[in-house]
């Protein structure tokens, strides 16, 4: 049967790489529950709001372009290197500017609900401020941390399709919280 | 440098037309998100009581979402390359849910005994049999979920004339995220009561 054997071969290539966003996810639950992060949550009233929101905006800009360059690599049209190719440039300044927006807005929107309803809220430039940290230091280390590694996937033979959405959720669970945390204490830090 | 294919212009690949294709996008999804932060918190109290399914949380959030990332971004592919077609005898369309499946099935075996090792040193230990149980039913529910959301995801973006790169993976991941803690919560109630 040649479809169990392609079956087979997608199980193969994807296994390895869920196993290390197996334990990503792990350690992105412990650095979550930890006494820093839990403080900061009690702190900073809507951090855990928008907790959900953050750490999703990972896939959708950083997925949605790992799966553009995987499409532009099958068909040609890019090549498996950095380069300033226009295309390439046109995909990553795109995702700055989702990744770095969204989480602006996400703190914004944030901040609006808990007034909304008339809940305990930290300051709007608080929440800004920690978005906006968190939202560079993870868009620069998910996007060229990305592109390096589906480009090498690309030329060990690994087609870059069974690879991108693992990569981005590891990558994400282990930075998204970690520069959160770094965030969290930066802005305390100042305000 | 690539040279632009004749083909497919490079209209697609400017930087205006990945935002405003994606931004609107992301913002309802955000605002969903929220909705996701709420019942998060909301349950955080449940979880207390029962640390070691706190280790279980941020996979269950994000392993539909890959698994869904996966068969979608195949899709997308051979959509472009026209391999596939939305017909239930469509082999490509059953050996990808196959391979799904299967991984989903590997997956949460392993995270079940692993929660149950972190939960003996670090929390509060559970049953092996609890763990293993909650893990395995709510993680083959929700890659249930999110192939029926990538099939028809990548099904309407397509029959709109959208490019699948652009939508699918945002929606199927961020449903995912949402119903992965929900299908847990379920689940978990079910098992220990």
């Amino acid at each position: 049967m040649e479809a169990r054997q392609d079956a087979w071969r997608i199980y193969r290539e994807s296994l390895p790489i869920l196993v290390v966003s197996l334990a990503g996810g792990i350690f992105a639950g412990s650095v979550l529950g930890s006494e820093g992060m839990t403080e900061g949550f009690e702190r900073f009233p809507g951090l855990l709001l928008l907790l959900p929101a953050f750490l999703a905006t990972r896939g959708n800009v950083y997925g949605a372009m790992g799966a553009r360059i995987s499409s532009g690599l099958h068909q040609g049209m890019i090549d498996p290197e950095f380069s300033w190719d226009r295309r390439l440039v046109n995909a990553v300044a795109a995702s700055f500017i989702n990744g770095i927006g969204i989480s602006v807005v996400i703190a914004v929107l944030s901040w609006g609900i808990l007034h909304l309803l008339g809940r305990e809220s930290a300051r709007l430039v608080e929440l800004v401020g920690i978005m906006l940290v968190s939202g560079v230091l993870t868009s620069v280390t998910l996007i060229f941390g990305l592109l390096g590694l589906v480009f090498a996937s690309y030329k060990y033979g690994l087609d870059p399709d069974n690879l991108i959405g693992p990569i981005v959720t590891t990558l994400g669970d282990i930075f998204g919280v970690v520069f959160l945390f770094v965030a969290i204490t930066v802005v305390g830090g100042i305000f | 440098m690539a040279a632009a294919g004749p083909e497919e212009p490079l209209d697609t690949w400017a930087i205006r037309s990945i935002v405003t294709t994606m931004f609107p996008i992301l913002l309802v999804l955000s605002l969903l998100e929220m909705g996701s932060g709420y019942v998060l918190e909301a349950l955080e109290k449940t979880y207390l009581s029962n640390p070691t399914l706190l280790v279980l949380v941020p996979v269950m959030i994000g392993m539909g979402g890959n698994l869904g990332a996966i068969l979608s971004s195949r899709l997308s592919t051979r959509l472009h390359l026209g391999l596939l077609e939305f017909d239930p005898r469509d082999e490509v369309l059953w050996t990808n849910v196959l391979a799904i499946m299967g991984l989903a099935a590997t997956i949460f075996s392993a995270l079940g005994v692993a929660a149950w090792i972190v939960g003996r040193v670090i929390a509060e230990p559970m049953a092996l049999a609890d763990l293993m149980l909650i893990s395995t039913v709510s993680g083959l529910l929700l890659a249930v979920i999110a192939i029926v959301l990538s099939i028809g995801a990548t099904y309407i973006s397509y029959t709109q004339g959208l490019d699948p790169d652009d939508t699918t993976i945002p929606v199927v991941t961020n449903v995912c995220d949402i119903l992965g803690v929900i299908v847990l919560s379920g689940v978990a109630i079910v098992v220990l009561n």
